[in-house]
């Protein structure tokens, strides 16, 4: 067990070097730098000017001098300095987390309570009309993108209060906190939410033709004791790998339902600065999001052992 | 007593229908929402082939005198803030996200193929590297990695298709691999190896042709995605540029406003964009319980 951690850890480290190389060299092959589009609007420029401040981004330096100085400062904490603000990337960062981070939460917790049991109840009714409705219902949650049923919330929003949520960081009552997590969370979970049922259903389907089942039942054990207590429990690993890697996988959603709602996130936080080519932002968000992947990646593989004590990490 | 209609039975499980359109029909029968996912995949394929004919007025004519208008029998879904023809760019639409769909599940998959196969079937040092590669693009989600490569290559349709079929290769690659490293191992492929069968004549005449059918049934599940990935791109700004019909840019960040003043610009272009990935997902269920039943769902 032991060295089967140390042998996933190294390949995480692998993987975030690659990462970062990829993702600095990536957002470098274009010709045209911040310092070039800054003066492409100005009109004339004087080339002095230009090389000033080229020097003092540090951009004049071969790009390998670059990204040595930008991983040295990484493992030092130090993110580097944002192109549009001049703030330290970091300060920047750091207080956009807790609302994305709330916002995941919260889609995560109405995936599952969602997702979960409405995959059980699909696959208990096997072929009936129930089944087939709600693996429509599924598939079409597979579909909507999450913009769009946000969109679609806010225009509920509109003709049932008038208005469109705003944002406010700090709500104070129930209706408040309703309107800035809950709604834009339900845009973001939907789509996972159905992930979740499917994957259900299908594992449920699997354990429910198995022996034991036929056994329980026998030994005159009420449906729902099978249903939930034989057959859920074993169902529900191949449900946890969903879960957990759809954690890290929500930010596509939470990007988009940022965008929508206006939530100062560190989702849209990422699109800004791809588009204003806020190049010590966008590579440090990327190494985050990278980050969050691998370490729930992770995660899930250690909760597999705990939840299934036939699993066992020797190798 | 019971009397047994060997004839009934046997037409009831599909014996007679063996090929040609019979064998579609008792699909059809059989599979009724993957029919349905059909008719709205070549619905769709139609729209966009026939758009001219389609549509009365040209998507991009600008025309800010008759701005939005609310949905009327010469303008079914209305115009937009500059005046354009809703419908006519909805249909036109279908286009853009046909091309990037078929463009991108096409690219990423072949080389997810090529890679797929190398990797399995060469094993050893080439493996390794093509594993740890792909290890590097999926801790990446797929609308991030497009989201930098976009903003790295710049806007524009071809950009988009590459942009969105980097993040396939992986997912294609890793089920390649896994079918050829259990080809292998097969029977057929020893006997092939001693007659002499050359390594890349095995691969490409014995192994490709197992992996054919999760490759097809891999191909359809992504074929949505991609579509939902190239809106999602769009409509952050970052995909498609004006003025191209993209459904994604129809609903950019300004359908926040048109929320209130002008509804029937959300509503159409979402409904285009969820139909058609409803479509090909009800489709590729369908193709995969009847090509792949092992993974039957």
């Amino acid at each position: 067990m032991f060295a089967y951690i140390v042998r996933r850890l190294a390949l995480m480290l692998v993987t975030l070097v690659g990462i970062s190389i990829v993702i600095f060299f990536l957002l470098r092959i274009v010709p045209g730098n911040i310092v070039d589009i800054l003066f492409a609007a100005a009109g004339y420029v004087d080339p002095a000017d230009k090389a000033n401040l080229q020097r003092e981004l540090g951009i004049d330096q071969p790009l390998v001098v670059q990204y040595l100085h930008w991983i040295s400062g990484l493992l030092h904490g130090d993110l580097g300095y944002s192109y549009v603000s001049e703030k330290p990337a970091l300060d920047e960062i750091l207080p956009r987390i807790p609302i994305t981070a709330r916002l995941a939460a919260l889609a995560l917790l109405f995936s599952a309570s969602v997702g979960i049991p409405l995959g059980v109840i699909s696959a208990v009714y096997q072929g009936s009309r129930l089944d087939y409705f709600l693996r429509v219902v599924s598939l079409s949650g597979l579909s909507l993108p999450s913009f769009w049923l946000g969109l679609l919330i806010l225009m509920a929003s509109v003709s049932l209060f008038g208005s469109i949520p705003i944002f406010n960081p700090n709500p104070q009552t129930f209706g408040e906190m309703f309107s800035t997590y809950v709604l834009p969370s339900i845009a973001v979970g939907f789509r996972s939410s159905a992930l979740t049922m499917r994957i259900t259903r299908s594992s449920m389907l699997e354990v429910l033709r198995q022996d034991y089942i036929r056994t329980a039942r026998a030994k005159g054990a009420s449906e729902a004791s099978v249903n939930f207590q034989h057959a859920l429990k074993n169902a529900i690993l191949p449900v946890i790998t969903v879960v957990g890697i759809e954690a890290a996988f929500l930010i596509g959603g939470l990007i988009v339902t940022e965008t929508v709602f206006n939530i100062p996130g560190v989702a849209r936080f990422l699109v800004e600065a791809i588009r204003w080519r806020d190049y010590p932002i966008v590579q440090n968000l990327v190494m985050f999001i990278a980050l969050i992947v691998v370490l729930a990646n992770f995660t899930v593989d250690m909760l597999y052992a705990v939840v299934d004590p036939r699993i066992r990490y020797t190798d | 007593m019971v009397t047994i209609n060997y004839d009934a039975e046997l037409r009831r499980a599909g014996a007679s229908a063996t090929h040609g359109w019979r064998r579609l029909a008792f699909l059809a029968q059989r599979h009724v929402l993957g029919a349905v996912g059909l008719v709205i995949m070549v619905l769709f394929v139609l729209a966009a082939l026939f758009a001219d004919l389609i549509c009365r007025y040209d998507p991009l004519t600008v025309d800010s005198a008759h701005a939005l208008l609310h949905p009327d029998a010469r303008h079914w879904m209305g115009t937009d803030s500059f005046g354009r023809d809703v419908w006519s760019r909805i249909i036109h639409g279908a286009r853009i996200s046909l091309a990037v769909g078929i463009g991108s599940t096409a690219l990423g998959g072949s080389i997810g193929v090529i890679i797929g196969l190398t990797s399995g079937y060469l094993s050893g040092w080439v493996d390794l590297v093509f594993q740890r590669v792909t290890d590097i693009l999926q801790a990446l989600p797929l609308l991030v990695l497009a989201l930098v490569m976009t903003a790295a290559l710049g806007p524009s349709l071809p950009n988009v298709i590459i942009a969105i079929a980097i993040p396939l290769i992986p997912v294609v690659s890793r089920v390649i691999r896994a079918n050829t490293l259990a080809l292998r191992e097969q029977p057929f492929v020893e006997a092939a190896k001693s007659i002499g069968m050359s390594e890349m004549r095995i691969a490409l005449r014995h192994v490709l042709p197992n992996t054919l059918a999760p490759l097809i049934v891999l191909a359809t599940a992504q074929l949505g995605s991609t579509i939902l990935t190239e809106a999602s791109l769009s409509f952050l700004g970052l995909g498609i540029p004006e003025p191209y019909p993209s459904w994604g840019r129809m609903l950019s960040e300004s359908a926040a406003e048109y929320v209130r003043v002008a509804p029937w610009l959300v509503i159409f272009p979402g409904v285009a964009i969820s139909l058609a990935v409803f479509g090909t997902n009800l489709f590729g269920d369908a193709l995969r319980d009847i090509l792949d039943p092992r993974q039957r769902g």
